[in-house]
């Protein structure tokens, strides 16, 4: 929808001073006040906001807790603690940051299983979507390295095992941990820049989501019916429908946020965290954070290692290849009979490996974990190519309006859904 | 550029195209000639040699610095207060050693196994010192992802990792995946009878 009209016109002279000099108010007017929005559209689509809102959460609480923050092996430990007993509030801004990544993850997996069962990856939203992955991929380094910075027994290990993933890469493996590490194994200087590492990225990701916010706005959302806008009549303007929405779902989300800070700041974590690192004892169950789960599950369902680490990234590039492996033309899985059973079996699947990769690898719990690595593997190489090719979509709506008014009815008047500005005197 | 003034430099003057700025096929004089294109390759390979020069001091500050290169100074470890069927962690260059001292039993048990039911083949005496059978010197990181197995535990009653279950016999050996290769031996060497010198073999210190 690049072709709408910028409907913006500054009125003071100052206004008009500077818009002919840098048109930034027209852009964010065009982008966020008079951007068309699809009329159907539902909570699923307001993940993108939420995201945002956390994104930034996670900048502020961690700038802050970089002030009281001390990056070295001996000190770490210690000025968390610090942070948690002697900091006014510092309580609450590292309860803020450490849930905050969790719930930041908690609101992408929603936003990223919206995009799979509408078809949002199909074209024209591949580059939005491909942007979107690589998203995913810049916040699970984030993650990684900003886990290691408390210096517990969790943080020490997981650096250890992830670092030596990289060790299993032929040839240039062990130059390049030896780089990451800055000694022989992970310690002090490895520490401190993780830490580093740990600041820089999340300005990379807020770069690559302006991006990602710029291509959304040259496509056009996508809409549970997964039809283009093919008249006002199907859109409404983003402000005020779309911002009051997004931001009434960004404060209900907040609330299950506040849930976990207030009532269960640690229920997400590993009590093995508040042990200080020892490198001569690794705690008897090793498990990453929660959104790390299903591809840990896949890293040790494979009984080789080189062949574990391939896979276990191949499960999140093969995202990437999601809009040519998909051959049907119909995008949203509500049209789609068949394909829309085999992702909800996806969905399962995922979330099972997810659950497996909690468990010990041993015995039944490891056969599970290969059939559903398998399955994860097939939905994307086989299920999506052939379901797409043999499948008969059910009928689409003729229009956007249609798929929520029902065939034959009309709306009079603007972009506005039906009532909206009835009977203004009753609306307070 | 002196061939695009609107007065042609002697140079061009003498060129048969009535219009100087243009070529009579079309192109622009020099575009086609050799000092451009010396000019276009020297600049970006001077450009090429620069950027890697002045990447290399940054890849090279993450290598280990000169303090955690000289903290991984040989170490010598005394063995006498290590009884026998105990394992003792060292830790040298920030990494964990196991020094065993190994049981007759476990000694017997190690040099039995064929080679053929090994996943990384390795005889046990060619992981030992001659003559020092009871001592077994290995890191203390499952190959595998670098978690510390625990000793005593499993099957072959080596070491068992916690983490993703490979098991180790007394040797040190791999046994059972998923780590690939057996648990490496430091280099090290006996400075007397019950006394091991780690990060220096045969009088040359280790990279």
């Amino acid at each position: 929808m690049s072709a709408h009209a910028n409907t913006y016109v500054p009125k003071s002279r100052l206004a008009k001073w500077f818009e002919s000099r840098l048109p930034l108010v027209g852009l964010v007017h065009s982008s966020f006040v008079a951007f068309p929005v699809p009329r159907n559209l539902n909570y699923f689509w307001t993940f993108g906001a939420i995201l945002i809102a956390m994104l930034m959460s996670q900048i502020v609480t961690g700038i802050w807790l970089a002030m009281h923050y001390d990056p070295s092996a001996a000190n770490a430990f210690n000025s968390v603690e610090h942070i948690m007993r002697d900091v006014n509030y510092g309580w609450l801004l590292r309860y803020m940051h450490a849930n905050g990544a969790s719930m930041f993850f908690v609101a992408v997996y929603i936003h990223m299983f919206r995009a799979l069962y509408y078809g949002s990856y199909k074209a024209p939203r591949e580059i939005l979507y491909i942007l979107g992955v690589i998203i995913y991929l810049l916040m699970m380094a984030t993650a990684f390295l900003g886990y290691t910075l408390p210096w517990g027994q969790m943080s020490f290990w997981g650096a250890t095992v992830i670092t030596s993933i990289l060790g299993a890469i032929p040839i240039v493996g062990e130059t390049i941990q030896s780089l990451l590490w800055g000694g022989y194994s992970v310690g002090s200087p490895t520490l401190n820049r993780f830490f580093s590492l740990h600041y820089l990225l999340p300005f990379m990701i807020l770069g690559v989501v302006v991006l990602h916010v710029w291509a959304l706005h040259v496509t056009g959302q996508n809409n549970p019916a997964g039809i283009p806008i093919k008249s006002s009549k199907d859109a409404v303007p983003f402000t005020p429908y779309a911002t009051v929405k997004d931001v009434f779902a960004t404060v209900v989300f907040g609330i299950f946020f506040a849930y976990w800070i207030f009532y269960q700041p640690n229920y997400l974590g590993h009590a093995d965290n508040y042990v200080p690192a020892n490198a001569a004892v690794t705690p008897a169950h090793i498990v990453p954070e929660w959104y790390f789960l299903p591809f840990y599950a896949i890293l040790r369902a494979v009984p080789d290692k080189l062949g574990g680490v391939i896979l276990m990234f191949s499960a999140v590039i093969i995202l990437a290849f999601a809009p040519w492996l998909d051959t049907s033309r119909v995008r949203s899985a509500n049209y789609r009979p068949i394909y829309r059973q085999f992702f909800w079996l996806f969905v399962v699947v995922t979330i099972l490996l997810g659950w497996l990769g909690s468990k010990p690898p041993e015995g039944g719990y490891v056969i599970a974990a290969r059939l559903c690595t398998a399955y994860y593997f097939l939905h994307f190489l086989v299920v999506m190519p052939l379901v797409g090719l043999f499948e008969t979509p059910n009928r689409l709506p003729g229009s956007i309006l249609e798929s929520v008014t029902g065939p034959g009815k009309q709306v009079s008047g603007s972009g506005m859904p039906a009532g909206a500005a009835a009977a203004p005197q009753t609306k307070g | 550029m002196a061939n695009h003034s609107a007065t042609p430099s002697a140079n061009y003057a003498a060129a048969p195209s009535a219009n100087p700025v243009v070529n009579a096929d079309g192109t622009i004089p020099g575009t086609d000639g050799t000092r451009r294109d010396f000019m276009f390759l020297a600049t970006g390979a001077a450009l090429a040699v620069g950027a890697g020069a002045l990447a290399w001091p940054f890849v090279a500050s993450m290598a280990p610095d000169a303090e955690t290169i000289a903290a991984g100074a040989p170490l010598e470890v005394d063995l006498t207060p290590i009884q026998e069927g105990q394992i003792v962690n060292v830790f040298w260059r920030g990494k964990l050693i196991f020094v065993r001292h190994r049981t007759e039993k476990e000694i017997k048990e190690a040099a039995a196994v064929p080679m053929k039911d090994l996943i990384d083949p390795q005889a046990d005496a060619a992981r030992v010192k001659d003559g020092h059978a009871q001592w077994l010197v290995v890191y203390g990181n499952c190959t595998h992802l670098g978690c510390v197995p625990i000793g005593h535990q499993g099957q072959y009653e080596g070491w068992s990792c916690p983490c993703h279950g490979s098991l180790y016999d007394t040797s040190g050996r791999v046994r059972r995946g998923p780590a690939p290769t057996n648990l490496p031996v430091p280099p090290y060497g006996f400075e007397t009878a019950t006394k091991i010198r780690i990060g220096e073999e045969g009088g040359k210190a280790a990279a």
